[in-house]
């Protein structure tokens, strides 16, 4: 097994578990790292055919590695927003749970 | 000393792995956060292991370390760095449920990469024309396509970078506009913590300063030499040394708007001097991308740190 394919698989695995712990902690910035760690999966995925498509003499396709340099700062600006909408939302609420049953309460304030 | 080099990829492979189901199964938010940092270093050794040290540099300033920084500073702003998981955790069959749809992608994707098409399809030539012609005098493949063969993304990128910054801006409360983010710590920041800021600041910023000028000829460039002075200035924030400044700052804004501005007007210029859109006259090219590097990076430093601090807060004196 070459490098490059270890590593694709590296970058699936880290698909599978991010996705898992997106559906399954409750709490949003775990959710939110979780998601993170799928979209350096995916980049790895690109890593792998960037270095499959190496040609020109190159050892690698320069074309998907500066996509995955230009993904990765939209990755963190992308964050920065959701980190900013859930401190917002524990600001206005005190609570920082996606539950729906918690914000129907009576007492859960104005939500809807 | 090449018979090791395999064993060595199954073990970073593995510690990889290792480090992200940590970073998922662990129960405190603190230690998920620090695990994701060290898997972002990791990760960087994946990327330097597939001929990458440009992305390897990228990950490990911006995926791992601004990441980390925004991640931790948002657990200490929600006071809940222990365990904030008040929430019913899920059940056993909805778990076993979530395992298989993930089993099912992550198979999917891995046997999608063991049957990729052979022989691979390649933009290296186009990249390398583009190094050779508009870009001449660039020895960094990567930066030839970052800004001359596919130049308008990158612009789009920076674009994107501003309109997040007005994205976090505009969550805050309303009477904040304008004023000042809060502070990235608590009021008496720890003694080794200004140290570390007094030392590593000067340092990181003659670093940053030369990864952004040797990026065009070496792994480096305007992302990578950005992020790092977005470092070092939040580290000097995070020791209190600086405070955050107000967000209707006029040179706040300018350094913003910079990097974008220059590359659009460049671009524009192009059009007329070039003949076409984001075209350079090839005589100039080198020192034309530099110039619109230089910019980019003022924007990128001054924008990370930005997104990281937050919304303009209400409470000042905290």
């Amino acid at each position: 097994m070459t490098p490059s394919v270890l590593a694709g698989l590296t970058g699936a695995a880290l698909v599978g578990f991010g996705l898992y712990g997106l559906i399954l902690h409750p709490h949003p910035l775990r959710k939110l790292l979780a998601f993170n760690l799928i979209g350096s999966g995916v980049f790895l995925v690109f890593g792998i055919v960037a270095r499959r498509g190496a040609a020109a003499g190159f050892r690698f396709d320069p074309v998907p590695q500066a996509m995955v340099i230009t993904g990765i700062v939209v990755a963190f600006a992308a964050s920065a927003i959701a980190v900013a909408l859930i401190l917002r939302l524990y600001v206005e609420s005190g609570n920082v749970t996606l539950n729906p049953e918690v914000w129907t309460k009576p007492n859960g304030g104005d939500a809807t | 000393m090449s018979s090791l080099l395999p064993f060595l990829d199954i073990f970073l492979a593995s510690l990889v792995i290792g480090v992200a189901v940590f970073t998922i199964t662990a129960r405190d938010l603190f230690a998920s956060v620090v695990g994701y940092v060290a898997y972002g270093l990791l990760l960087a050794f994946v990327w330097i292991r597939l001929y990458a040290p440009d992305v390897a540099l990228t990950e490990a300033a911006v995926g791992s370390g601004v990441t980390g920084v925004l991640l931790i500073t948002a657990g200490k702003r929600l006071g809940a760095l222990k365990n904030a998981a008040p929430d019913a955790q899920p059940g056993f069959v909805f778990k076993i449920l979530a395992g298989l749809l993930a089993a099912l992608v992550a198979g999917a994707l891995g046997v999608v990469i063991l049957t990729l098409p052979d022989p691979p399809p390649s933009l290296a030539p186009e990249a390398a024309a583009a190094a050779d012609g508009a870009g001449a005098g660039l020895g960094n493949p990567i930066t030839a396509v970052l800004m001359s063969y596919r130049s308008f993304d990158t612009m789009l990128e920076k674009i994107v970078l501003i309109l997040a910054v007005i994205g976090v801006w505009s969550v805050g409360a309303e009477k904040a506009w304008g004023g000042a983010p809060a502070p990235l710590r608590q009021p008496k920041p720890y003694a080794p913590m200004v140290f570390l800021a007094q030392m590593l600041a000067p340092i990181g910023v003659l670093i940053g300063i030369h990864i952004f000028w040797t990026g065009a000829n070496a792994p480096g460039g305007a992302f990578q030499g950005g992020a790092l002075l977005a470092a070092m200035w939040m580290i000097t924030m995070m020791a209190r040394l600086a405070a955050p400044p107000r967000i209707d700052a006029q040179w706040l804004r300018m350094a913003l708007v910079a990097g974008p501005a220059v590359f659009l007007i460049t671009g524009l210029a192009g059009e007329v001097v070039a003949g076409s859109f984001f075209a350079y006259p090839p005589s100039l090219a080198k020192p034309i991308i530099l110039l619109i590097e230089a910019f980019m990076v003022l924007s990128i430093a001054a924008a990370l740190p930005m997104l990281v601090a937050g919304p303009p807060s209400e409470r000042q004196d905290q």
